[in-house]
């Protein structure tokens, strides 16, 4: 079931993950490729996350994580002893599957990574921080009070917060875990639209329950079970000629 | 019943009951404080016992309550004052013994600098050998201008000659240090220089003395001649009567003027009298500078502990050893804290550091006994547990998945501490300094082996470089109160101190916390909306 990916940006080359004794990842391999949408869908559970987390070692800051295998980015290895975390993490962007927004105004949500990075001027960071939220589709919502506490917004309002967050940072790879999960149709679509906007530029690994969304957005798609990935390939692949019996159960709503 | 019972209402019911308890103590200990305080300031009415067996005795009423156990009889205490005269201050008066009782209108009080109260007629001004009568106007106008001859007075002791003596002690020790080194050339100029100096100082010295002592002689010119109760006759020189009044023709605001008054002078003046009269403001002073200090220097240490606890230490018999004995040490009787204070602070750090910086001016120790600084930090190493203790509960406020999304763009452990974890635990860091504060501000026994003393000629501030005397030893609310309820020679004439003292202490108690308070929710507003 090898497929060729062009253009890899990401290697994962089999990983896999204990927390503790449990191996929640077995042996994973899988490519991504640069400036693409590549979705992981599968049953909940089944190591989604705990994979995304890999790719910007976000699991490091888990006691107890052992990890086997390799993840490249660019060739090299993140793992490797000589990689500085943060500089990761810089270019690895992550969105979280439950919103976490700071305890702050709007806009210094938004403007944390830029200041992290060192930026200092303050109309440099405005014209950042109203970038972001105009991609990431809060601009409208929030304009007005860019200083009020960010827990004042709503859930979805939160999440969208935590996307022009990450993207104000402008990574080279965006991981989304589950980005739309508490939105509404009208802002899930324009988070689509984003999405498909930002790879352009930008590299967009994004976790999905919603099928219609793997296939409308993704241009490459993984399917997960029990810490395994089953199947990866084209999206259009996936879902409209499944090799897997697994797959098409999962994808035909037989299954999970 | 059981029934009733698993309602719950009987236990709703029951914690009512605590709370009010707890809450009636509370009032009543704050009422009782505020009662026996409040009044101490009202002049109370003047009554002149003519005795049975012929003898008068006169003074301001303080109570009257019934003889136990035999019926109908009373008797009252009288403020009899003119201590000089009589020795003692209160008399007891049975009014079986009484043969007459009137309150003479124009019967005095005069309030003097010396020797408490002094009850009695006003002749009037002696002049040579004779008395001319004078009224109570004329009087009280001389009182205005002996008032401000001793303002005059009191510059030239306090700001004049002080800053000379400050100067000519400073010289001194120069000298000293100077002697010390090898002489040369320079150092004998520089010798010369301060000796010339001195002499400078010290005829100025002498200038400032002679007018002291002509201000004396103007102030012992005037004096008038009051007759006491038993018909003797005293002379008052007009410079030591602070005030003057009659509580018998006073009305209700005169009265209510007199109060304001003495109030006032209670919290803004010094104490005169071996702490019995006048005012407590230097143990105000103390009491809120020391907290300032203790504060500046437990919020650091115990924040920084707490950090390392609970960000850096992990979990482990160390760590959990180390937080067991901080909240511990909140369990160690304040006394073990002024011991410690005394060896390490004191001894120890104090006498370095005269032997390093101020070796001349040895073996008169500077740091090296007890002083504001060292009394302050005995009391953040007996608060620091409850900083501790609230900084961590405030650090695990900084929910896990808020720290995730700050290392997911890419700050680093310390990056997120400082702004995105710290911010959240403010409020609980400032909860942690406002209960700090308020355990600091009536812990009275460590102080006194550490720098509180019943008196302190200066305040730890004042208009000399520089300014903020930290080796100073200060005076403290908590202190005197036991100084003056307990201590002091004339403990009948101050207990009523003790209450409005007391009073004084809770009031800043509160003041400084409800200060505090607002802070914090300044802070935390000032957090949420724009911070960092
Ligand atoms: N911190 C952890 N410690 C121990 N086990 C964990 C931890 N995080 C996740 N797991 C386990 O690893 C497995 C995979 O979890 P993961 O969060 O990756 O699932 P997921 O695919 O993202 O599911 P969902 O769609 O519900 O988010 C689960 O069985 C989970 O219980
Ligand atoms: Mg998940």
């Amino acid at each position: 079931m090898e497929i060729l990916i062009p253009d890899q940006i990401v290697n994962v080359i089999n990983l896999s993950l204990y927390y503790g004794k449990t191996k929640a990842l077995k042996e994973i391999t899988l490519d991504v490729s640069k400036s693409k949408i590549t979705s992981f869908i599968g049953p909940s559970g089944c190591g989604k996350s705990t994979l995304i987390r890999c790719i910007n070692r976000m699991n490091d800051l888990i006691e107890d994580v052992k990890i086997e295998g390799e993840i490249k980015i660019d060739g090299c290895d993140i793992y490797a002893p000589d990689v500085d975390v943060t500089e990761l993490r810089k270019r690895v962007g992550m969105v979280f599957q439950k919103p976490n927004p700071f305890p702050k105004s709007i806009f210094e949500n938004v403007i944390y990574g830029p200041r992290v990075l060192g930026v200092k001027n303050k109309s440099v960071l405005k014209d950042l921080c109203e970038k972001a939220l105009k991609r990431a589709a809060l601009w409208d919502d929030v304009k007005e009070r860019l200083h009020v506490n960010a827990l004042d917004l709503s859930g979805g309002q939160q999440q969208r917060l935590c996307i022009a967050r990450a993207i104000a940072m402008e990574p080279e790879i965006v991981l989304l875990d589950e980005p739309c999960s508490a939105l509404d149709p009208i802002a899930t679509s324009k988070i689509e639209d984003m999405l498909v906007e930002l790879k352009k530029h930008y590299t967009v690994i994004i976790v999905t329950h919603n099928m219609q969304q793997a296939a409308r957005i993704s241009d490459y798609t993984g399917f997960f079970m029990l810490g395994k990935l089953m199947e990866f390939n084209v999206t259009t692949e996936i879902f409209t000629n499944p090799r897997e019996k697994a797959t098409e159960d999962y994808i035909t709503g037989r299954f999970g | 019943m059981k029934k009733i019972l698993k309602t719950g209402t009987p236990y709703i019911w029951l914690t009512a009951c605590m709370l009010t308890i707890s809450l009636l103590m509370i009032g009543g200990l704050i009422l009782l404080i505020m009662v026996k305080g409040l009044g101490v300031f009202w002049p109370h009415e003047m009554v002149r016992f003519v005795l049975k067996d012929g003898s008068v005795v006169m003074g301001e009423i303080a109570k009257t309550e019934s003889i136990p156990h035999i019926k109908d009889t009373y008797r009252t205490k009288l403020k009899i004052g003119n201590r000089d005269a009589f020795g003692l201050d209160f008399q007891w008066v049975d009014h079986e013994a009484v043969a007459r009782r009137e309150y003479p209108p124009d019967a005095l009080a005069f309030e003097r600098r010396e020797w408490g109260n002094l009850y009695g007629f006003l002749k009037g001004l002696k002049v040579g050998e004779n008395t001319k009568p004078i009224s109570e106007q004329e009087l009280e106008a001389l009182i205005k201008e002996s008032y401000a001859l001793y303002k005059k007075i009191r510059h030239v002791e306090k700001r004049a000659i002080g800053n000379i003596n400050y100067v000519m002690e400073k010289n001194r020790l120069t000298l000293r240090r100077l002697q010390a080194l090898p002489s040369n050339a320079d150092t004998q100029e520089k010798v010369n220089d301060i000796q010339v100096d001195v002499n400078r100082l010290e005829s100025l010295y002498h200038t400032q003395e002679n007018l002291l002592a002509e201000l004396y002689q103007e102030a012992r010119k005037q004096e008038v001649v009051v007759t006491i109760s038993d018909g003797r006759e005293r002379t008052l020189p007009v410079f030591q009567i602070i005030r003057m009044y009659a509580p018998n023709k006073m009305g209700v605001f005169a009265k209510v003027g007199f109060y304001i008054s003495k109030f006032w002078e209670f919290v803004s003046a010094e104490p005169r009298e071996a702490n019995t009269e006048g005012g407590i403001f230097p143990a105000i002073f103390g009491t809120v500078m020391m907290v300032f200090i203790m504060s500046i220097a437990v919020v650091p240490l115990g924040v920084l502990t707490a950090v390392y606890l609970k960000e850096y230490a992990g979990d482990n018999i160390i760590s959990r050893l180390v937080r067991i004995s901080v909240s511990n040490l909140a369990g160690v009787p304040s006394i073990v804290f002024g011991v410690f204070g005394l060896g390490f602070f004191i001894y120890f750090i104090g006498g370095g550091i005269d032997s390093l910086f101020y070796s001349e001016s040895l073996p008169t120790p500077t740091f090296g006994t007890g002083g504001i600084l060292w009394a302050s930090l005995t009391l953040s190493l007996l608060t620091v547990p409850v900083v501790v203790v609230a900084t961590e509960e405030g650090l695990s406020s900084a929910s896990k998945s808020v720290r995730e999304g700050s290392y997911a763009l890419g700050a680093t452990k310390f990056e997120t501490l400082w702004r995105v974890v710290l911010p959240q635990a403010t409020p609980g860091i400032l909860t942690g300094t406002i209960l700090s504060m308020a355990r600091a501000v009536g812990e009275v026994a460590p102080l006194m082996i550490t720098g509180v003393v019943k008196l302190a000629p200066s305040l730890p501030l004042d208009s000399h470089y520089p300014f903020v005397h930290l080796e100073r030893k200060f005076m403290h609310l908590g202190f005197h109160i036991y100084d003056v309820g307990f201590q002091s020679p004339n403990v009948e004439a101050a207990v009523p101190m003790v209450y409005t003292t007391t009073l004084v202490l809770v009031i800043t108690v509160l003041t400084l916390n409800i200060s505090a308070i607002l802070l914090r929710n300044r802070l935390r507003k000032w957090y949420n909306s724009s911070a960092m």
